[in-house]
């Protein structure tokens, strides 16, 4: 008897120390961004460094504004959600309701796969062919742009939109659906009037996920958006908040107010993605308490 | 509150456990080094024939000059890489570089681009945006899409002191490796980019700099002016390792003279 116990004891403590690692993790990276980021912004000022238009972290007068980073993610992610949510949301609504089996296989499969492409894969494909098919049709000197980050990211983010939103369309219950064709609705009628809005919060989910994909990425934009600190503009040359951390952390020297800056700009934009979670938190709760 | 304290004896017995994996054997035999990806090539060289002769490993870590300095000064790996002179403030940290080798920095065009000359004046005016029209210097009518590398980038800090564009360069373009702006430049006829002359391939041409052409011979005797250093960082003050002083001075020994030339630098000892 006394053996079974100490056994339970040390089962549990096991599982006591692996999740303690995951909340270790969360808080450990949560404080050393916080301490590594606080000391740039004090230095530029806040307001300075969020506001400020200019970027130039190696010139001899060195100017941290990242205005044109934030611009750019929002612009970016915005324009990406506006592409890939009404064709993932219709793609999902195909698949749950109207498509027969077979299809919904062949195309589920599909999405999965486009889920686990490599974001560096995106990048490529986006360098080799999207930017210059954009500077041939567009007639631009160069094609690497903000339209070339949405399209890569709208793309990218259609996974996360189709999953989320058919797992949520599919748990609507059949007698909704069953209700409404009896009352005379058509198909149509039904899946738009009875089936979406009743999955209603599971699809705003799937676009704040979306939102926290395209916010978070950075190979495949660095690759294809040019990667300058301009204010952002369609077809100009552009640089994300994730990419303004990854393309100079590496030559930045330690402990200088370029590679303190770079910190706080990954502090920025965490707290952007933590302001995505507790949006995507408050749609799943209200979904759960209906 | 038995079984609490029976559950926390327990948690502290396993993280005992997980703390004893972390005491590393002291390493002999491996020299680490970090830093500059120019230098890849160079380094990976040096180290293959230097365990070759010796039997010590070489470990070589692309991190960029910046993280390879770093990597030094908090004792992260034995010799730093950079592809760039040493600045006031690393020096006052303690640092000592040693130069390597020089590599030449080539100006690339597309293929089909007819401009096969250009002189360092010409260069800095595109690049700062005097000149953005091709035609204006003898080429087609197409805007031009200037290439570089980003802020910090070895490759970008040779190059703007040499033409002495510092703060002043307007990109159209920031890449972060040679081999996106070569892939960038072979991809667009009205671009123009810059890297290391031992990287660029075929798919780029690489134009003359005031009639001199990018070769070993011209960027060692100093004709080619687009050229910069590739130094080696040691601690003043702290003692290299045993294997890490023979790897030091076999990389600036006679006879690492033709590995480096090899690979398409040019040595300085």
């Amino acid at each position: 008897m006394k053996k079974n116990k100490i056994f339970e004891d040390i089962v549990h403590g096991i599982f006591l120390i692996l999740g303690l690692i995951t909340v270790g993790c969360v808080v450990l990276i949560t404080i050393y961004l916080i301490i590594s980021g606080l000391p740039a912004i004090k230095e530029i000022g806040l307001i300075n460094f969020l506001f400020g238009k200019q970027w130039a972290s190696t010139a001899a007068e060195p100017k941290f504004g990242i205005l044109p980073f934030i611009l750019t993610s929002i612009y970016g992610t915005s324009g990406a959600i506006v592409i890939g949510v009404p064709i993932g949301f219709f793609t999902a609504v195909y698949l749950s309701k109207v498509a027969n089996k077979k299809v919904r296989n062949i195309m589920e499969t599909s999405v999965n796969l486009l889920a686990g492409i490599p974001s560096v894969v995106y990048g490529l494909v986006g360098m080799l062919i999207l930017v210059p098919a954009i500077r041939k049709i567009f007639k631009v000197p160069d094609g690497a742009s903000l339209l070339a980050a949405i399209i890569v990211l709208a793309i990218m983010i259609l996974p996360n939109i189709i999953k989320v939103s058919i797992t949520s369309l599919d748990a609507v219950p059949k007698e909704y659906e069953d209700a409404s064709y009896a009352l005379g609705a058509s198909s149509t009628e039904t899946f738009f009037r009875v089936s979406v809005p009743a999955a209603k919060s599971g699809i705003a989910a799937a676009v704040v996920l979306g939102v926290g994909r395209a916010i978070g990425e950075a190979m495949a934009v660095m690759m294809v958006a040019g990667n300058v600190a301009n204010m952002p503009s369609l077809f100009q040359s552009v640089r994300f908040l994730t990419t303004a951390v990854s393309s100079e952390m590496a030559y930045s020297s330690p402990g200088s107010l370029q590679r303190n800056a770079l910190f706080s700009i990954a502090l920025v934009l965490y707290i952007f993605i933590m302001l995505i979670n507790a949006t995507l938190n408050f749609f799943l709760k209200r979904d759960k308490e209906k | 509150m038995k079984k609490i304290i029976r559950l926390l004896t327990v948690m502290l017995l396993l993280l005992s456990v997980l703390a004893g994996c972390t005491n590393k054997p002291e390493e002999k035999g491996s020299v680490a080094t970090d830093g500059s990806t120019s230098m890849s090539k160079v380094i990976g060289a040096l180290g293959e024939a230097f365990e070759l002769e010796t039997g010590i490993t070489v470990t070589y870590n692309a991190t960029g000059s910046g993280a390879g300095i770093s990597a030094v000064l908090e004792g992260r790996c034995d010799i730093g890489l950079a592809s760039r002179n040493l600045k006031q403030e690393e020096i006052d940290k303690g640092l000592v570089g040693t130069v390597l080798a020089y590599d030449g920095i080539a100006i690339i065009v597309h293929p089909d681009n007819p401009i096969n000359d250009l002189d360092l004046e010409t260069i800095g005016k595109i690049y700062t945006g005097e000149i953005t029209n091709w035609s204006e210097i003898g080429g087609e009518d197409a805007t031009i899409v200037v290439i570089g590398r980003e802020a910090g980038s070895g490759t970008r800090d040779g190059f703007e002191d040499i033409t002495k564009t510092k703060d002043k360069c307007v990109y159209r373009q920031e890449l972060t490796s040679t081999g996106d702006v070569i892939t960038t430049v072979a991809s667009n006829s009205a671009a123009i980019g810059y890297a290391s002359v031992a990287s660029v391939k075929d798919t780029v041409k690489a134009v003359t700099v005031g009639g001199v052409a990018p070769t070993e011979e011209n960027i060692k005797n100093g004709s080619y002016v687009v050229q910069r250093p590739f130094v080696l960082v040691t601690k003043k003050d702290t003692k290299l390792s045993d294997s890490a002083q023979k790897f030091f001075d076999y990389m600036i020994s006679e006879k690492a003279r033709k590995i480096i030339s090899d690979t398409g630098v040019v040595p300085a000892n």
